[in-house]
């Protein structure tokens, strides 16, 4: 049934006989919305100085551009017609019947991720004028986070995998230039080489992957991929679960999936707009994307492959998310969400949840740039990253303090903000599936989810203010954004509401699929109450464990020790110092043991590795250079011209410049030739 | 225009020679007079190379155009044989081009003892050796070209090198480096040379077998290949695999080059990595192959061995650098491994990706030298532990420094991405006949190499680039970028982004030829 | 007495000319007596050559030639370096060839 229905997407999308619009003009000039942040990078690097707003003008203006255009894609793309179309120009060929293309794709999927990039990024760059003003090089800041849109739009519009790699890496270089914004400092750099490296390293899996399906099908393209999957190529057959893991290994590098993950905590050295478009919502989802564009790859042939996929993204989901519960530095408590959710949506993915994984992608890009941008202007307001330095901001900063609360309750998945829907469809897909136990943990990770929000929400906006000087509510430039992401994060979950669909908008799934057939996945009918109600069950216990465990009292109660033993109130008190105590020691439990050894596996394990190889090569590059190549090979270089040079100094000692000697040594050679010759020949 | 189609090659090779000649009698106190005609000459050569370019016919990239064949030495059958098709097509423009980029740079930088009549007649003949190796259709006429770049280098980097005293392993006297430099590239050479000499006899001996004449022309030899079987091809392309893997340089015989390297003038070392260590790999794809296919898919496994280990190797060294100079020479080490793992793949995808891989290597390899040039320039120094913060002190210097270092390491998008994704993808599906799981054995090594070539690039920027400038630099005044030296760097920078968004401008010429090329040589194989 | 006695005899006489000449060459100190002595052994290889051709009758008397060539050769070189020993002569107040090891490495 599954197959059936891929084969006839993609062969009748070959025939043309599909049932979908081009999307006119609009999809015909779609590639402006790639080339519009690339010019816009060029200009700001060569000109931005000059403009009166330091090029920022020139980033915001094509932000907006690209989101007008790809709102007029995705309301074409509601109707009844869906949109397809797909262009592409050659760039090279290279020989063996391989093409090389760029291009722009225009379906549900590359729509969807268009409007997220144009949608978060506007949001992102209208605040990073508010955030970065008065900061060094602003105009070098939005010159790369222009490259950074460009690229992901290349990235996402690709119509083949090569692109795919050239948008890739070109993140991936955004992402360095970003993160090691401050680079003056060796701690920012080091982590912006962490991020580079690491994501290079996954890279290798990418590129191989890539090189395979592309000389096993003779074409890069997506199309040709998925019908060759749909067709159950014999071609592609033997290849497949090497190539799906390889692929899978460079989704794991820029999805931060365990244990490619080291990175992304790092990564918040940036400034805190970058983390929020790039590390939060856009950049590191482009492993899922991947995983979501060869779907039919993973769907029909390589199966095998996809029990790995789903324990690296539970051991992701569940155990950095454990992590979030630990950290003081509120971006690096976000920057462990952010990996613990990309855990879920890989896991859907893997699973086969095509909808669910893309569904948990489109909100959470909205509620965690949101909370980024909180986290921002919190930051920005009490100038330290640290948690302990904040507490009691929703007096100082009430617009801050709701988006940041709204934020905060999508993510934990509370009904019915956007984060109820997507988590309930990932958990439903992934029991239809018969992933039980995967489903479980995944509910669990919803526990902590909900859990380590309540900590982070709790110690900065509740309680007393622990920080130096006046903290202030941020600009109007900034608050502003986070209005307008809180927006989606509250009704972005309203387009997939199982069984409920929207008159006009239709629901996201037809979004995503090909008009009138199905990508293949399982998308409920109805809302499975009992499953919805564990889901909700579990995020509200985490809430309130988190409240009480570091809530307004829990703190006053540590500031003053005696309090609780004031008589009368004390019967009450008990039972809350009890309850307490039960919260603070499955905190402890949690915190310590557990998640304590998830770090240490995190730092010394993982890292170590990372170290050790580091250091091994360092070694190893020594001994080759020194050893081998200077005494070895260079050894035997300088040997030869030493022998010459030896032989020379043997042989010059016959000429002592005396003429009879010369003549004695003739006459000598004379009279040896004659016996020769009389003689022995 | 018939006279332009006869003339214009042998113009692009002995118009420099002969302006050489010419700033000979313009007297050395006139330096103005003596660039300016430098320059002119240069770049009227460059024109050329473009007008060639231009009128080239793209539909027959595979055919030799622009040809000329006239007898030249009756006695040995030696032909001045000249002409292009798409695989020198893209390596003679280029060669072009840097010759005038270096005029331009040098204008204002001139390394001790100055003298810059010296300095740019080099350079001319220089020119006239790389256009001609280019370009020659004929053995003979290919040996004269390929060494007569080997004089002007010799005394680039012997009179305008680095003077600083260095004391080699063995020796009992600390020598000039500039000296144990120049030697060492020089005798390296000609060791290489002296077996490729004995291989290109051996080929015009056994070609004059069955009745035939004797020849030194490539493409008849090429026509001829029936005659060179066994254990004399064998030879002869281990003969000429000698000449030719010094020159590229493969490992193990790659010392010469970062000592070469470090030693010569800025202008020497820019020349060296972007056209020099060209004409090795270029001979191998003009003459190796076509001339002994059979041959070279005996050895092709061995040379496929010894780029993997270059390309492993050289990024190590890499890492264990002091020197930016040196460690940029080791970057070209593992670059060009992954020109000769293409070449060894013996495809169309593979060879191609050794040409645009050389064309990328030209490019990025040789805006390094100058950056490298350029600091040392003003710094005074190569050592990376006093270098830093470069960014802050020379903004738009850093910045290009950062920019090459990126299409250094392989960045999609810029020029050197294409060589080698494809010399990788290549490595996949070598010439069927060949081990396939070696092959892709080599290919995953090679992509580990890429990710250590990242970190060795990544590792120079943050000590070079990064930081704040030490105790030695704060507070001094550093000139930025001057105009010669922007003139000089931009054509560099646009073409590496244009090459590296549309691979076409390089592989658009040399597909056809390549395509051509292997199935003439390997058409038993691939079956018709 | 047939012509290969006449031809031994000259043979002898060369052979003990170039032998002089040798000695001369490697013994004498005075440059001069060393010139005289390279001219005594080319004296010899001229008598045998004319020698030789009168042996031979070739038609195109290429002993005579070649003695005749070396004749001029000879005169030359002995021109020459007679004027390098009095330029050395000048220079040294002496033109004993053992002390003159100039070239040397």
């Amino acid at each position: 049934m599954v197959n059936a229905g891929l084969t006839t997407i993609y062969l009748a999308a070959e025939e043309g006989a599909i049932h979908a619009g081009t999307g006119g003009i609009w999809s015909e000039w779609a590639g402006l919305m790639l080339i519009g942040p690339m010019l816009a990078f060029l200009v700001i690097v060569m000109f931005g100085k000059r403009m009166r707003y330091q090029g920022a003008e020139v980033a915001i203006g094509v932000m907006a551009f690209n989101l007008i255009w790809s709102t007029v894609l995705l309301v074409l793309n509601m109707g009844d017609e869906g949109v397809l179309y797909e262009r592409s120009i050659e760039i090279a060929r290279v020989g063996g019947g391989l093409v090389f293309e760029l291009g722009w794709m225009v379906d549900g999927l590359s729509i969807m991720m268009y409007w997220v990039v144009a949608a978060v990024g506007l949001a992102v760059f209208v605040y990073a004028h508010g955030y970065m003003k008065g900061e060094i090089r602003v105009t070098f800041f939005f010159a790369a986070l222009s490259l950074f849109a460009g690229s992901m739009l290349v990235l996402v519009g690709s119509p083949n995998l090569v692109q795919l790699i050239i948008g890739w890496e070109g993140v991936g270089l955004a992402s360095y230039l970003l993160i090691g914004h401050y680079w003056e400092d060796k701690e920012n750099s080091s982590a912006a080489m962490k991020a580079f490296y690491t994501n290079k390293v996954a890279d290798v899996g990418l590129i191989i992957g890539v090189i395979i399906i592309g000389v096993v099908l003779g074409s890069f393209h997506y199309w040709d991929l998925a019908a060759a999957a749909a067709e159950h190529s014999d071609l592609l057959g033997p290849v497949a679960v090497t190539a799906a893991i390889l692929l899978f290994i460079g989704a794991m590098g820029k999805s931060a999936q365990f244990p490619f993950h080291i990175w992304l905590p790092d990564a918040m050295a940036g400034p805190t707009p970058v983390s929020a478009l790039m590390h939060a919502a856009t950049m590191v989802t482009a492993g899922i994307y991947l995983m979501a564009r060869t779907f039919p790859l993973y769907q029909e042939l390589a199966t095998a492959a996809r029990p790995w996929m789903i324990a690296a993204g539970t051991i992701t989901l569940f155990g950095m998310g454990l992590l979030a519960l630990v950290v003081d530095d509120i971006k690096r408590v976000l920057a462990y969400s952010t990996v613990s959710q990309l855990g879920y949506m890989m896991t859907a993915v893997a699973a086969g949840g095509y909808t669910a994984g893309l569904f948990h992608l489109f909100t959470h890009a909205f509620f965690k740039a949101l909370l980024f941008l909180g986290a921002g202007s919190v930051i920005h307001a009490v100038h330290s990253n640290n948690m302990s330095d904040m507490g009691g901001l929703r007096h100082h900063m009430p617009h801050t303090y709701r988006t940041f609360v709204i934020g905060s309750l999508a993510l934990a998945g509370i009904f019915p903000l956007s984060g109820f829907w997507s988590k309930d469809e990932i958990l439903a897909t992934l029991g239809y599936e018969g992933y039980n136990l995967v489903m479980w943990i995944a509910v669990a990770g919803a526990f902590v989810t909900a859990f380590y929000m309540a900590r982070a929400v709790s110690l900065t906006f509740f309680g007393e203010y622990r920080g130096h000087g006046h903290p202030h509510e941020s600009p109007r430039i900034m608050t502003a954004p986070l209005w307008a992401l809180a927006v989606p994060a509250v009704i972005a979950g309203l387009v997939n509401i199982p069984g409920l669909k929207l008159p006009l908008i239709g629901s996201f799934t037809s979004w995503l699929s090909v008009r009138s057939v199905s990508m293949g996945d399982h998308h409920a009918e109805s809302i499975d109450l009992g499953l919805a109600a564990a889901g909700l069950a579990a995020a509200v216990a985490g809430l309130w464990l988190g409240w009480v465990a570091f809530g307004p009292k829990a703190a006053k109660r540590r500031a003053e020790r005696d309090w609780v033993e004031v008589p009368g109130l004390y019967p009450l008190l008990r039972q809350k110092y009890y309850l307490d105590h039960v919260a603070l020691g499955m905190v402890w439990t949690i915190r310590s043991p557990l998640a304590r050894a998830v770090n240490w596996v995190n730092d010394y394990v993982i890292d170590g590795v990372v170290n050790m190889v580091g250091a091994l090569c360092q070694g190893l590059a020594s001994l080759v250079y020194r050893g081998v190549d200077q005494r070895g090979i260079d050894g035997v270089v300088h040997g030869v011209s030493y022998g010459a040079s030896g032989m020379g100094g043997l042989l010059r000692r016959i000429q002592s410049g005396r003429v009879q000697q010369y003549a004695g040594l003739l006459v000598a050679g004379l009279l040896l030739l004659v016996v020769l010759v009389l003689f022995v020949l | 225009m018939e006279l332009f189609e006869i003339w214009a090659l042998s113009l692009i090779v002995f118009l420099p020679l002969a302006g050489a000649l010419v700033a000979l009698a313009i007297p050395k106190e006139r330096e103005e007079a003596v660039k300016l005609w430098a320059l002119g000459v240069s770049g009227v050569t460059l024109i050329l190379a473009v007008i060639v370019a231009a009128r080239f016919d793209f539909g027959a990239a595979g055919r030799f155009q622009f040809e000329v064949d006239l007898p030249w030495i009756g006695a040995i059958g030696a032909n001045y044989h000249i002409g292009v098709d798409g695989i020198s097509l893209p390596l003679l423009v280029l060669s072009a081009l840097v010759v005038v980029l270096c005029v331009i740079y040098s204008w204002k930088h001139w390394d001790e003892p100055h003298n810059p009549r010296g300095f740019l007649v080099l350079m001319l003949i220089l020119a006239t050796g790389m256009n001609g190796t280019f370009v020659a259709l004929d053995l003979v006429l290919f040996f004269i070209f390929f060494e007569l770049v080997l004089l002007p280098m010799y005394f680039m980097i012997g009179i305008w090198g680095d003077r600083t005293m260095r004391k080699i392993p063995g020796f009992k006297k600390e020598v000039e480096t500039r000296l144990y430099a120049a030697i060492k590239f020089f005798i390296f050479t000609l060791f290489g040379s002296a077996f490729m000499l004995l291989g290109f006899l051996a080929l015009y001996f056994k070609s004059g077998s069955g009745g035939l004449d004797p020849t030194f022309d490539i493409p008849e030899l090429i026509g001829r290949g029936f005659l060179f079987e066994g254990t004399f091809a064998w030879l002869v392309f281990g003969a000429m695999f000698l000449g030719f893997a010094v020159k590229v340089p493969m490992w193990p015989f790659h010392t010469w080059l970062p000592d070469a390297h470090t030693a010569a003038p800025t202008v020497g070392s820019v020349l060296l990595a972007a056209i020099l260590l060209k004409l090795g790999s270029y001979a191998f794809i003009r003459i190796s192959i076509p001339i002994l296919p059979e041959t070279a898919r005996e050895w092709a496994p061995f040379i496929a061995v010894l780029s993997v280990i270059g390309i492993i190797y050289g990024s190590l060294a890499c890492l264990a650098q002091t020197d930016v100079k040196r460690l940029i020479a080791f970057s070209s080490v593992g670059h060009m491994g992954f020109v000769m793992l293409g070449i060894a793949t013996l495809t169309e995808v593979g060879i191609n990706a050794a040409i645009i891989g050389m064309v990328a290597h030209g490019l990025i390899t040789g805006l390094l030298f100058f950056l490298a040039g350029s600091m040392h320039h003003r710094y005074h120094t190569r050592e990376m532990s006093r270098l830093g913060g470069n960014l802050k002190l020379m903004p738009v210097l850093g910045g290009i420094l950062g920019f090459t270092a990126m299409a250094s390491l392989g960045l999609p998008g810029l020029a050197g991405f294409w060589g080698e994704f494809m010399a990788l993808l290549g490595s996949y599906q070598p010439l069927p006949g060949l081990s396939t799981d070696f092959f892709r054995t080599a290919m995953v090594i090679g992509a580990i190499g890429t990710v250590l070539t990242a970190g060795y690039m990544l590792w120079m920027l943050q000590k070079v680039n990064l930081g704040e400038p030490s105790s030695e630099w704060a507070g001094k005044k550093f000139h930025d970028v001057d105009r010669y030296e922007m003139i000089a760097w931009v054509p560099l920078i646009v073409l590496i982004v244009a090459v590296g968004v549309y691979p076409k401008l390089v592989l658009g010429v040399t597909t056809d030829a390549v395509v051509g090329l292997v199935e003439t040589a390997f058409s038993s194989v691939l079956g018709g | 007495m047939g012509v290969e006695v006449i031809l031994n005899q000259f043979l002898i006489l060369a052979a003990v000319l170039f032998v002089m000449g040798v000695y001369g060459l490697l013994v004498r100190r005075n440059a001069v007596m060393v010139l005289l002595a390279v001219e005594l052994m080319l004296a010899a290889v001229n008598i045998n050559l004319v020698a030789m051709e009168a042996f031979w009758q070739t038609t195109e008397a290429l002993g005579q030639i070649l003695a005749v060539f070396i004749i001029t050769v000879a005169a030359a070189e002995v021109g020459i370096g007679l004027a390098i020993i009095l330029l050395i002569f000048r220079n040294r107040r002496s033109a004993n060839v053992d002390e003159l090891d100039l070239m040397r490495w």
